[in-house]
């Protein structure tokens, strides 16, 4: 259960080769399967692609889409150069969400309240994190084992807070909103905020992390090696912590970006329909941005033009759910590069 | 509030037909990770059985056909993460992410493609004829619950007390020596990972055929995971499986009915999340505190690549 991390210029080279592969297939599989369903599949990717890039206003969707993207893929990303296989950033991502929605019941002025709403969010994923390094570290359990459970446990516990304690007064079917003073502020009205600015930042931050300093040099060592580092003095178990708390935080910001950053009600609906998925589908943008932090945002911001050009593909009487057939297909793809490697060695 | 044997008895009757799923998917992944290979994407090829069990269905009249439907699909997704994870050397986790994926999306896609409805067909819960039901003084038990009783003593014996058996242990144990006496690692985990998912395409398919009578975009409902779930809580033994997934089954049985009691809404409401929440819950105290990875298989999740 170990991802693979490319090295050197020759390695970026055919990681980038390998994505665009993935992603090749991906399409044509789906093409194949809309040909098959009688849909036109050329004027399906025709009308995704306009509706992702085809103006300004599509661009501002998709970026947007991508915020919280970003900031998901960033947990499994981190996770895999610590050498874990960090699966939790669903369930984290509706803890953070939750934890937004509930810090923005306290009123602040001169957009603290925004700041709160960010550091609730970060410390709740954080903490909803630490059961899987204790199980990991401790008891020697599986942290994908341990965060599908989190997951699901997440699933039900934040429906169960969304209800009982962050309930519109006035509406049944969703949380309060966040108040306009506590949102991310609008870039480009009325999609996009500088919530995208924000991820790209903190995309910055985590690579300054794991490549300028001690504490990141020791966790991409550990997931190189485990062994080896242990001969050389370093303890384990603090760079994986790291990891899995670095990781519980940036989900946590995407959930809060989420709610405080999208076009979305700026709340969580009771099934927390707004907010699955984002997790399983910034482990995809990780997987594709071969868990690198700044490829990543390249990554996320391909996905988020999925997503934003969901809705247009309506137009052919195909349902916007063929994103994620999409999405799964290139997810195939990446599991298997030697797929790529066979692919390769036939076309020479 | 009230209780009486009436409502226990009731309960345990939904608790058993919900077991149904979760033991069918959870016993044949138990004989998939003993190969070595986990399959995280078993929500998914249940949601897709589901879905071609009705498919079938619906076309032939015949609920036993869609069984089989059920049956076929889990082959054909099992078949697909086979080649990725054991004969491509892929990612197991990866390709079981992607098969959920997929499944999620694939199922409202081509309810719509193919019925013009959106999430939900056929519209209204279709009685298929009916599976037999085994009738009691509650509710109507489905045969699939001796079923499953019995699958489970069979890959239990298959397992424990014959070659094969012991070939698959082998498989996920310590391939390397699997191999150097003459094994085929990746025959047997092939075979393995097939049974498995088929198993996982019934249960999709006793859920849309037999328990709904419709398939809808979320029929599924976390039980896959619950059943990944069970594999661990039983640490990797069928007939603890079959136990650990009436637990389960009775903690959705539970949910299901407390939802309906006033008296307990009024003290916790919506407290039937918190208790969908439990099987995940005790899960992970269990392995926590009992098991941790004693019971894995070595080699699990590790393709095998011959030196």
């Amino acid at each position: 259960m170990k991802a693979a991390i490319p090295s050197g210029a020759s390695g970026i080279l055919s990681s980038l080769a390998e994505s665009v592969f993935a992603a090749g297939v991906g399409f044509l599989a789906s093409g194949i399967l809309l040909a098959v369903l009688g849909k036109d599949p050329i004027k399906a990717f025709y009308y995704l692609f306009e509706g992702s890039f085809g103006n300004v206003t599509n661009i501002t969707i998709t970026l947007a889409y991508a915020s919280p993207l970003i900031l998901t893929a960033l947990t499994f990303a981190i996770g895999v150069r610590a050498g874990l296989f960090n699966i939790g950033a669903e369930g984290t991502f509706y803890v953070g969400a939750a934890a937004a929605v509930a810090a923005s019941f306290v009123h602040l002025p001169f957009g603290l309240g925004l700041l709160l709403i960010l550091i609730a969010a970060g410390a709740a994923g954080a903490a909803w994190s630490v059961p899987a390094y204790l199980l990991k570290s401790y008891r020697g359990v599986h942290e994908v084992i341990s965060t599908i459970m989190m997951n699901n446990i997440a699933l039900f516990a934040m429906q169960f807070v969304v209800l009982d304690y962050l309930l519109d007064p006035t509406r049944s079917d969703k949380s309060s909103s966040i108040p306009i003073d506590a949102r991310f502020p609008v870039l480009i009205s009325p999609n996009l905020s500088y919530a995208i600015f924000f991820a790209i930042l903190v995309c910055l931050g985590v690579y300054y992390y794991l490549w300028q300093t001690p504490g990141g040099y020791e966790l991409r060592a550990v997931g190189l090696n485990p062994d080896a580092s242990k001969f050389s003095g370093v303890n384990p178990r603090k760079p994986m912590l790291y990891a899995f708390l670095l990781g519980g935080i940036t989900a946590g910001l995407g959930g809060a970006v989420e709610v405080a950053g999208t076009f979305t009600p700026f709340a969580i609906y009771t099934g927390l329909s707004n907010l699955v998925n984002f997790g399983f589908n910034g482990l995809a943008v990780a997987l594709i941005g071969r868990n690198h932090p700044l490829a990543c945002v390249v990554a996320g911001v391909f996905f988020g033009a999925l997503q934003a050009g969901a809705s247009s593909v309506q137009i052919l009487g195909i349902s916007f759910e063929i994103v994620e057939v999409v999405e799964g297909m290139i997810v195939f793809a990446v599991a298997a590069p030697q797929l790529y490697h066979m692919v390769r060695s036939r076309m020479k | 509030m009230s209780f009486d044997f009436g409502s226990l008895g009731a309960i345990s009757v939904i608790s058993l037909n919900f077991m149904v799923p979760i033991a069918l998917t959870a016993i044949g992944e138990i004989f998939a990770e003993k190969a070595g290979v986990v399959n995280i994407g078993l929500e998914g090829i249940m949601l897709v059985g589901a879905f071609f069990a009705i498919l079938v269905a619906w076309n032939t009249g015949n609920p036993y056909m869609g069984l089989l439907g059920g049956v076929a699909t889990g082959l054909g997704f099992g078949a697909l993460h086979a080649v990725i994870s054991v004969w491509l050397k892929g990612d197991q986790i990866i390709s079981g992410v992607g098969l959920n994926l997929f499944a999620i999306g694939f199922v409202p896609f081509a309810t719509f493609a193919i019925w013009n409805v959106s999430g939900v067909f056929p519209p209204v819960s279709f009685s298929f004829g009916r599976i037999a039901e085994i009738s009691t003084p509650w509710a109507p038990l489905s045969y699939f619950v001796p079923i499953s009783v019995g699958v489970s003593i069979l890959f239990w014996y298959l397992l424990k007390r014959t070659r094969w058996g012991y070939q698959v242990r082998a498989t996920g144990e310590n391939p390397e020596a699997a191999d150097a006496v003459g094994i085929d690692v990746e025959k047997t985990r092939i075979i393995a990972v097939l049974i498995g998912s088929a198993l996982a395409g019934l249960a999709g398919a006793y859920l849309s055929i037999d328990v709904v009578g419709q398939v809808t975009k979320d029929i599924s409902a976390g039980r896959g995971f619950i059943a990944l779930a069970t594999v661990v809580f039983a640490g990797w033994n069928p007939l603890v499986g079959l136990v650990g997934a009436l637990v389960f089954g009775y903690s959705q049985g539970a949910a299901t009915w407390f939802a309906g009691v006033p008296a307990l809404r009024d003290v916790i409401p919506h407290a039937d999340y918190l208790l969908s929440a439990i099987p995940y819950i005790a899960t992970l105290v269990v392995v926590a505190i009992a098991i941790g990875r004693r019971n894995a298989p070595k080699a699990l999740g590790v393709a095998y690549k011959r030196e």
